[in-house]
């Protein structure tokens, strides 16, 4: 497929990682921020092909796995209501949360919808006059902008029976909490490609040069991801640290200044607290005081949320790149993306599903990297 | 690649992760594991009897065996029954009722049986037009002309508004199976060829493309057709043929993944040389799914001794329905039950049963 085959190249791919295998000496731990870019590393056997110096970790960019468990239980109660039509991208329906899924929920009466942009979402409300609309805006900045379109809409055309569930993430203060971690052992990051498409990277630049870390913006075809490991790699064996942009086709320095503009039109920043890792200051959105009326938080209050997470699940030491889904005791055993324990088991794009989709639970890994060996202060 | 039981599962006992649904999902209709587990825990213990066991497509009946043994020179016929449930009724390349009539001949057809005669049941909606209803069966009956057999029994039950989506139609058909020819799930062998017949997920994205909510605009149609004269074309020039099937609901790797099991071996894919058309591989891209789990209702899959199998494309692809037919892998001792995929950049990955639905991605 045009556009799209070129970045699947076989040979220029074997070339990449040739090119990478000659210029890497000792080893290095990458993170790679995106769930996409996780998908991408499973589907293809990236990380087969790239030195056995170089690991690979799997950040936490999968909106779905860091949605607070609290939000999906808020989500189940909000959806339970007989008034509402309960409206959601398609992977949320399947995280569990304390009263069970979404999914059970539709199948035990409630009106719940899989939509595939929030604008659908607001024509649901302008149909059914008589009921409430309510869209789950989860996602990082990525989603931010249609999300933050749905509610301009909506207030526009004047409906008074639409409302969005906000629970939006922000990449770059989730970086420096990884990096402020004790025992951190990422020394470089593939930055989130599309992330930097809507908002730009400048807020990247003080992040690479106050901890020394190189942030390469990288795409998400196997090619993208081979030479943002090259470039990474580079960096890292002559000792910079800088953001550099692999994504350029998509990435512009200063991202889409209309984006921009409609994202802080809606939405302020705010703390938020993310599955698996806790509160991270200034790490999120919500919505702006002139557009609270389309706050499902504030229309539908749901009181009495209590949580409890598995025991088991090690999904928020796998967010911070501590551990690899396989080594979970009960990776492919009680948790699996039927019985998911932990939310990077229920996302195609979460590093446990991914793992599992593509087999790994199947197939003898080294679970030899239990132990961080190197702590991020080793190469300050 | 080495021993699977490393990772701490032992998979010759593979545990199927049982469901902890107590009410019937979506995912239960996917073709996949959860359909699967609705067959071993439902339907399997309910009817047990050893042609059911067999669970493939179709079940073959040997008459002299259930008539004393009296009725010599009787032929061993194929029974199968499908039910269809789409929306809309009528899209690109096809209608509910061409489907329903394909879907029956297809999996008496790949079990090697010439189709001869269907059943239809129709379940109605109230207020759905007369005409829509004309519409479909004209459908049914050119696809019955094309495909060589005769609609001969039906029935028809219509429920109230809202009880139902316009149409759902059930049919099943009788084929006759030829003397000698076997084709079994059990008789693949490490070393044989596996082929399909043309680009895989036509139909499945088709529907997608017109379904509320999702419309895009693509040029695709429903790849929906009759198999029975590609299959016999294959049969004649091929009779080594061990296996085929229609790899409708849960696609290709679905097949594939029940094959590898039922027969105790294991299955290598070449991603570069799996036939899916641009449009298709563009539409999965944009809703995040995998063409290899997407549905076909006019593709086959066969597996086929080495040797045999350029012969065997040559056929496939001298024939109307199977012009992009392709040798996309082998069937290997190693990793029994397991289906790897060696990638365009060369990585492997395994192909597994779909678990549920596959839901789109959010981004």
């Amino acid at each position: 497929m045009k556009y799209l085959d070129e970045y699947r190249d076989p040979v220029a791919a074997r070339k990449l990682a040739d090119t990478i295998a000659r210029t890497v000496t000792r080893p290095w731990t990458i993170m790679e921020i995106c769930g996409g870019q996780t998908h991408t590393i499973v589907k293809y056997g990236i990380d087969e092909i790239l030195p056995s110096q170089i690991e690979l970790v799997h950040g936490p960019g999968c909106p779905v796995c860091v949605t607070p468990l609290e939000m999906i239980d808020r989500a189940h109660a909000i959806a339970s209501r007989r008034d509402v039509i309960f409206c959601s991208f398609g992977d949320m329906l399947r995280v569990p949360g304390s009263r069970g899924d979404l999914l059970q929920l539709k199948s035990e009466g409630a009106d719940v919808r899989v939509v595939y942009s929030p604008l659908d979402a607001v024509k649901v409300a302008a149909d059914n006059p008589g009921r409430k609309a309510v869209f789950f805006a989860i996602g990082f900045e990525t989603t931010a902008p249609p999300n933050a379109m749905a509610v301009w809409m909506a207030r526009k055309r004047g409906l008074k029976n639409f409302s969005v569930l906000v629970s939006h993430v922000t990449v770059p203060n989730a970086i420096t909490a990884i990096l402020d971690a004790p025992g951190n052992r990422v020394q470089g990051f593939l930055g989130p490609g599309h992330v930097c498409t809507v908002v730009g990277y400048d807020e990247y630049e003080p992040i690479a040069s106050q901890y020394h870390v190189p942030i390469v913006i990288t795409g998400f075809e196997p090619l993208d991801m081979l030479e943002g490991v090259l470039w990474t790699v580079r960096q890292l064996e002559s000792g910079r640290a800088e953001v550099e942009n692999q994504y350029g086709r998509a990435v512009q320095r200063n991202g889409n200044a209309q984006s921009r503009q409609l994202i802080d039109e809606v939405f302020e920043v705010c703390d938020r607290k993310w599955r698996g890792v806790g509160t991270i200051p200034q790490s999120g959105y919500r919505l702006r005081d002139a557009y609270r009326d389309y706050d499902a938080e504030k229309i539908f209050a749901v009181e009495d949320i209590c949580t409890q997470e598995s025991t088991v699940c090690i999904s928020g030491e796998i967010l911070r790149g501590l551990k690899k889904p396989h080594h979970c005791p009960a990776f492919g055993k009680q948790c699996t993306p039927q019985t998911p324990l932990g939310a990077t088991m229920v996302s195609a794009e979460g590093a446990c599903a991914a793992y599992f989709h593509y087999g790994r639970h199947l197939v003898s890994l080294d679970v030899s990297t239990d132990t961080p060996s190197l702590a991020a202060g080793d190469r300050r | 690649m080495s021993d699977p039981s490393v990772a701490g599962i032992d998979w010759s006992s593979c545990p199927t992760p049982k469901s902890n649904y107590d009410r019937i999902l979506l995912g239960h209709g996917s073709g996949g594991r959860l359909t699967n587990e609705l067959i071993e825990r439902v339907f399997v213990p309910a009817f047990d009897n050893p042609i059911l066991a067999a669970l493939e497509d179709q079940a073959t009946l040997n008459l002299a065996a259930t008539n004393g043994g009296a009725a010599g020179g009787l032929p061993r016929l194929a029974f199968t029954t499908d039910a269809f449930v789409v929306q809309p009724l009528f899209f690109p390349g096809g209608d509910i009722g061409r489907l329903a009539v394909h879907g029956t001949v297809n999996d008496l057809a790949v079990g090697g049986a010439l189709p001869q005669f269907l059943s239809a049941a129709f379940i109605l909606e109230e207020g759905l037009p007369i005409d829509d209803l004309k519409r479909i069966a004209a459908s049914m009956r050119a696809a019955c002309d094309e495909a060589g057999v005769q609609l001969v029994t039906g029935d028809t039950k219509v429920v109230d508004r809202g009880k139902g989506d316009q149409v759902f139609i059930t049919t099943a058909g009788i084929g006759i199976v030829p003397p000698g020819r076997n084709l079994s799930i059990r008789s693949v062998r490490p070393g044989d060829k596996i082929l399909v017949s043309g680009t895989l997920g036509d139909h499945g994205i088709t529907i997608m493309s017109v379904r509320e909510g999702i419309e895009f605009e693509t040029a695709l149609e429903s790849d929906t057709a009759p198999l029975t004269s590609l299959v016999q074309a294959m049969l004649a020039a091929c009779p080594a043929i061990r296996w085929m099937r229609d790899p409708t609901r849960g696609g290709l790797a679905s097949a594939l993944n029940e094959m590898a099991s039922a027969a105790g071996v294991g299955v290598e894919l070449v991603e570069s040389t799996i036939p899916v058309r641009n449009e298709v591989h563009a539409a999965c891209e944009m809703l995040g799914l995998d063409a290899l789990y997407v549905a076909n209702e006019g593709k086959l899959v066969a597996v086929v001794p080495a040797d045999d199998s350029e012969k065997l494309l040559g056929t496939m692809r001298a024939h109307p329905l199977g012009q992009n037919a392709a040798i996309i892998g082998t069937v290997v001792d190693e990793h029994p039950r397991m289906v790897l995929l060696r990638s365009l950049v060369g990585g492997e990955r395994v192909v597994t049963m779909l678990a549920g639905e596959q839901l789109p991605r959010i981004c």
